[in-house]
């Protein structure tokens, strides 16, 4: 592996296991032009201080209720709001579009933090399915376990649940990074576009499963791979990034990740070529 | 979608009537179209209970039909002299609703078998359960309200499973609700979340094996799957793993039986479980709020994983 600081971005990216398919079409992508800040926005959001600090109990709450009463403290400029009595309810913290430190004293239900872009949020409990689907940015961190459908396709940002979680963790995530402390269940990375997923634990049956693109790094037992999920070579540069990233997690902190497997898609399950179908299965 | 909810306590009895009727109210939005409850009380083990009922409560999509009360008063008759030619003593008698029936009966057999067979030849009467230590109750509605038709809320025992039911492959009636009984085994009970795709092979095979089916709900497979495991010497725990590589389909499921409380779910994870495990005290459910109804408090929870079966004793 070449020095990170000397090869260029295109091929830093494509040595990590990245962007390595060629895409055709018209981007989507839109260009920051800081002329224009003022355009880029977010109908909504607030600007927060963050040493405004302020407690809400949402015992006696329901989801909606809890949810409006967080972006009501938001604009009052409130950065830091820490939510009491979470009692495994359903649907909280979601949509928050702006930057805020935001912490649970205990364990949120289903679609927790869903659909948010920016948040930094530590769970001091467990979380149901689908916490912090479609995830844009920020960071999630889960002090205990989390159910399946973790980090659902999540475009962006820092997911990380220091226990163990459930089936189909990272399922057609398509950007971001997902760290997991413990194990994970089945079809782990199922359908992944993007992004990677770092696993210290062992991982279920049907890893990386039909897997479009991304990276996969495991550090315990695998219960199988999935169709079209293959080794890679881990190389250098994945060990610093694997290094600082758990570091940044704060999580993992003595692992060994010079021992970690490396699973990527073997690109022959998709139409990445022009075979027919009757050529493609042979091929696969 | 439906919701599954049990809890075993370990070395204790506690109001389980009232807990799992939290538990299920908690996990109403899953579905309200019909609630059932296999409450195991504390008894003397002396007598056998049967609940029974002579008749239907019928909702949508129903191949049921609703009747007058004096055909279910026709039918208690005919059972009454039915257990009265068989040897059975009815001790205490009890009836909830006109077509809902407890009776306790004094009956010295460990053979269930033609009992049940001779009981349910009679049109439009079916054990909803049968044991020493098992009742189960299941009506239309959710949870609260099956729990006050019945007055559930003060019973007492060491464990219970319910399920808080939407009905999509069969109709909104009581013969499709679960929890269904392992028939014709004491005291043996399961709920299921999920649906199975190899329902119609399995129970051409069990019927072809002399097992009996109530209802054309897809979950009372795996009740009669078991029972027909543990009739042929398996244990429960070994009839669970089966049940992994037998059904097909997509499950998660708790079966009961007078001492003990087991879960399994499918190789592909596919349905909710979220377990609470402590010395004294089991709770599960498909959503972590239906064990905060009993737990309030912060407390470490998890998902199985798939594959996963587990049995806890009281």
């Amino acid at each position: 592996m070449a020095n990170l600081k000397t090869v260029s971005k295109k091929s830093k990216a494509q040595s990590m296991g990245m962007h390595t398919e060629v895409l055709t079409g018209r981007t989507q992508q839109k260009f920051f032009n800081p002329d224009e800040a003022e355009n880029f926005y977010y109908f909504g959001t607030y600007d927060v201080d963050f040493n405004k600090r302020t407690e809400l109990d949402v015992k006696d709450m329901t989801a909606p209720e809890a949810n409006k009463e967080i972006d009501n403290l938001m604009s009052q400029g409130y950065g830091t709001i820490v939510i009491k009595n979470p009692q495994g309810k359903h649907s909280l913290g979601v949509g928050i579009l702006n930057k805020l430190n935001l912490i649970f004293e205990g364990s949120l239900g289903y679609f927790g933090m869903g659909s948010c872009d920016g948040p930094i949020v530590r769970i001091n409990g467990r979380v149901g399915w689908s916490c912090a689907e479609n995830l844009m940015a920020g960071k999630v961190v889960i002090e205990k376990n989390a159910g399946s459908c973790f980090g659902a396709a999540i475009r962006g940002g820092d997911l990380i649940c220091k226990g163990s979680v459930g089936a189909r963790t990272g399922i057609d995530m398509k950007g971001g990074t997902i760290i997991i402390g413990g194990d994970a269940g089945a079809f782990t990375g199922f359908m992944m576009q993007r992004g990677r997923i770092i696993i210290l634990g062992d991982v279920g049956i049907n890893l990386g499963d039909s897997m479009y693109d991304g990276t996969i790094f495991v550090g315990g037992e695998i219960g199988s791979y999935g169709s079209d999920a293959v080794d890679s070579e881990l190389t250098s540069s994945d060990q610093d990034w694997l290094k600082r990233k758990l570091k940044v997690a704060e999580i993992g902190e003595n692992f060994d990740v010079s021992k970690m497997k490396k699973i990527v898609a073997g690109k022959k399950l998709w139409n990445y070529d022009n075979l027919e179908p009757t050529e493609k299965k042979g091929a696969i | 979608m439906c919701g599954i909810a049990g809890l075993i306590h370990r070395g204790k009895s506690s109001n389980v009537g009232s807990e799992l009727q939290g538990m299920l109210q908690a996990l109403k939005h899953r579905g309200e179209d019909s609630t059932g409850y296999a409450l195991y009380g504390d008894t003397d083990g002396k007598n056998f209970i049967m609940r029974f009922k002579v008749g239907e409560n019928v909702g949508e999509g129903s191949s049921s039909i609703m009747e007058d009360v004096s055909v279910y008063d026709e039918r208690k008759k005919i059972v009454d002299q039915t257990l009265a030619e068989m040897g059975a003593k009815v001790v205490k008698e009890e009836r909830n609703l006109p077509y809902s029936l407890r009776y306790e009966i004094e009956y010295d057999t460990k053979d269930l078998l033609d009992f049940s067979q001779r009981i349910e030849s009679i049109p439009g009467v079916e054990i909803l359960s049968m044991g020493k230590s098992l009742e189960v109750i299941k009506d239309l509605g959710n949870a609260k309200m099956v729990c006050d038709r019945y007055s559930l809320d003060k019973v007492v025992g060491t464990h219970a499973i319910g399920h808080a039911r939407m009905a999509t492959e069969s109709g909104v009636d009581i013969k499709s609700a679960h929890p269904f009984w392992g028939y014709p085994f004491s005291d043996v009970s399961v709920v299921h979340n999920g649906q199975l795709t190899n329902y119609w092979n399995n129970r051409r095979v069990l019927e072809n094996k002399g097992m009996r089916f109530m209802s054309e709900c897809d979950s009372e497979l795996i009740a009669v799957y078991i029972a027909e495991k543990m009739r042929h010497g398996a244990t429960l725990e070994e009839g669970m793993k089966e049940s992994l590589t037998g059904l097909d389909g997509v499950f998660t499921y708790f079966v009961a039986t007078k001492d003990s409380l087991g879960m399994a779910k499918d190789t592909m994870a596919a349905k909710p479980l979220v377990l609470y495990e402590s010395d004294d005290l089991v709770a599960m459910g498909s959503e972590e709020i239906a064990i905060r109804s009993v737990l309030p408090h912060e407390i470490d929870t998890y998902d199985p994983f798939d594959g996963e079966v587990k049995v806890w004793q009281i």
